[in-house]
């Protein structure tokens, strides 16, 4: 048995007296230090899949297990990086990693708890910034103190809600790279759940990819692997001939989706033609790899 | 001076003589409103001497206030200290909120002159029944303010507090309280305009020494200008009162 194992997996909520099915049968396994990406159109449950995995909700059909144990709540072993950042804004940065400290680690000293608290926002590069509050702090720089927050719980699942979503494609970038130095330092098997609508994003750091169908109801589609060697960079991402055969499969999976789901909804033919949502990055400077 | 200058200064001191002119119009038509000059005649022994106590009634208008202002302290403190919890609780719980808010709805808008003798009945004695009425009268704008704040927390906080697994005791102390200060001392600060209005009245119906006492007993001796005098003082006590609340509103900003 895997290690995150979701099985037949439901969701509905209640909308105008009427049941809105937003997540169906959703199955999937995670093995111990995969990481593992769910691309996925805005709105089509990608978050509420996330909350019920992470326990924040509670689903209506089937089950999470975690090494074997059904998940009913939040797990101690788990931390969550939300999209937009979530910081207590009277709280300074370290002030925020340190609850996050103080609620893993309730015997350690308030000394210890804060020099380990300082040790990881150093490691997100924030050692100038510790008793700034997120109010006096850029995007970047607050997805940061949220990461250090989930990285100094000394996590060993993490889940990750678009955790770049709101940041500019500059910072997107170096964040990234962040993010994938920190899994692989840390020293032991962290299992990533990361929601993103870049497929990009979940090249350059995941194992498998999952594209999810276009909702309601969503479900999963067949996952696929990404088996390129690490550390990816993304200017390698766009000469590799493997990244552009996984990326242009996900982005084709997608794409049939959502064909799909306006069929279901409309049987007449839409004048829109089918416009794709998913965010395709490419950075100024690289070339346009021939096909 | 600059056209701003003239804005923040000459503005508000026009507004004042115009009032003043107002009131003098109004005595010279009504035999026994005194004008803003008798009233200065009259009563100015009390200004230049705010501290002095000739006898019960008889002092200073400063060491009047004092009074009133330490009755009102006591029974707004009285009335935050059960309206704030009651507040928090009443936002946290659908429950709590269902079944007391129409009680709530109910007793708010009961005057301080209908507490009073229910306090005098209950208490038997004045000074604990002004509190009562003080403390039962102000508490309301805090427990709906408390209410509404503890609702308005976003749910990303309360997310934060389920994915770092905080006891309920840290997500009451780190998020709850902060989130909620704001509302909160706004409704402090409503409390305390409304502690300082009961304070009059009560002091009036008790005769207890304080600016109300000593308003409601002047008006008893037919000294009329010292009744302007009461209302002046009330007046700028209630405007210093409430921008001292303001201050400590902006100071303690938590968002």
């Amino acid at each position: 048995m895997a290690y995150i194992e979701i099985q037949g997996l439901g969701k509905s909520f209640r909308v105008k007296k009427t049941d809105r099915h937003v997540l169906q049968d959703v199955n999937l396994s995670v093995e111990r230090g995969e990481f593992i990406s769910v691309v996925g159109f805005m709105g089509c449950g990608k978050s509420t899949f996330l909350n019920l995995v992470a326990g924040l909700q509670s689903p209506d059909a089937g089950r999470v297990t975690i090494d074997g144990d059904v998940v009913r709540g939040v797990r101690k072993e788990a931390a969550y990086v939300f999209q937009n950042y979530s910081l207590l804004p009277w709280l300074s940065a370290i002030g925020n990693v340190q609850l996050a400290v103080a609620a893993a680690f309730p015997s350690w000293s308030r000394e210890k708890q804060l020099a380990h608290s300082k040790q990881y926002l150093e490691l997100v590069g924030l050692g100038s910034a510790l008793h700034r509050r997120p109010g006096q702090l850029s995007g970047g720089m607050r997805q940061r103190v949220a990461i250090a927050r989930a990285f100094a719980s000394e996590p060993e699942i993490l889940f990750l809600d678009e955790p770049f979503g709101a940041l500019d494609a500059l910072t997107r970038g170096n964040l990234q790279q962040e993010l994938a130095q920190l899994c692989s330092a840390a020293g032991r098997p962290v299992t990533t759940i990361m929601i993103t609508n870049s497929v990009e994003e979940a090249l350059l750091l995941s194992d498998r990819i999952v594209p999810m169908t276009s909702g309601p109801p969503a479900t999963m589609g067949p996952a696929v692997s990404v088996t390129l060697p690490r550390p990816r960079t993304v200017a390698q991402l766009q000469h590799d001939d493997e990244a552009l055969r996984v990326k242009t499969h996900v982005i084709e999976c997608l794409t049939e989706y959502v064909k799909h789901a306006r069929e279901r909804r409309s049987p007449r033919p839409s004048v829109q033609t089918a416009t794709v949502p998913v965010v395709v990055t490419r950075p100024s400077s690289g070339a346009v790899p021939a096909k | 001076m600059t056209a701003r200058g003239l804005g923040y200064f000459l503005l508000p001191i026009t507004g004042v003589l115009l009032v003043a002119a107002l009131w003098t119009a109004a005595s010279v038509q009504v035999k026994d409103l005194p004008s803003p000059v008798r009233t200065w005649e009259e009563s100015k022994l009390y200004v230049l001497e705010p501290f002095a106590k000739r006898g019960e009634m008889d002092q200073g208008i400063i060491r009047l206030a004092s009074y009133s202002l330490m009755r009102v302290a006591r029974g707004f403190l009285l009335g935050a200290a059960i309206a704030t919890p009651l507040g928090l609780l009443l936002g946290l719980s659908q429950a709590l909120n269902r079944m007391f808010d129409p009680v709530i709805q109910i007793l708010r808008p009961i005057s301080p002159l209908a507490w009073l003798p229910l306090g005098l009945v209950i208490f038997q004695r004045s000074e604990p029944a002004a509190l009562f009425a003080i403390a039962v009268c102000s508490m309301w704008p805090t427990v709906i303010n408390g209410a509404a704040g503890v609702k308005a927390i976003p749910q990303d906080y309360w997310n934060v507090a389920k994915v770092l697994r905080l006891s309920p005791v840290t997500t009451f102390v780190k998020i709850v309280i902060p989130s909620t200060l704001p509302y909160l001392f706004t409704g402090y600060r409503l409390s305390l305009g409304i502690a300082w209005l009961v304070i009059v009245a009560s002091e009036m119906l008790t005769g207890t020494p304080g600016v109300g006492g000593f308003l409601w007993q002047e008006y008893n001796s037919l000294i009329y200008s010292h009744i302007l005098l009461a209302i002046l003082a009330i007046g700028l006590v209630g405007f210093a009162l409430d921008r001292l609340m303001g201050l400590a509103e902006s100071k303690l900003r938590t968002i």
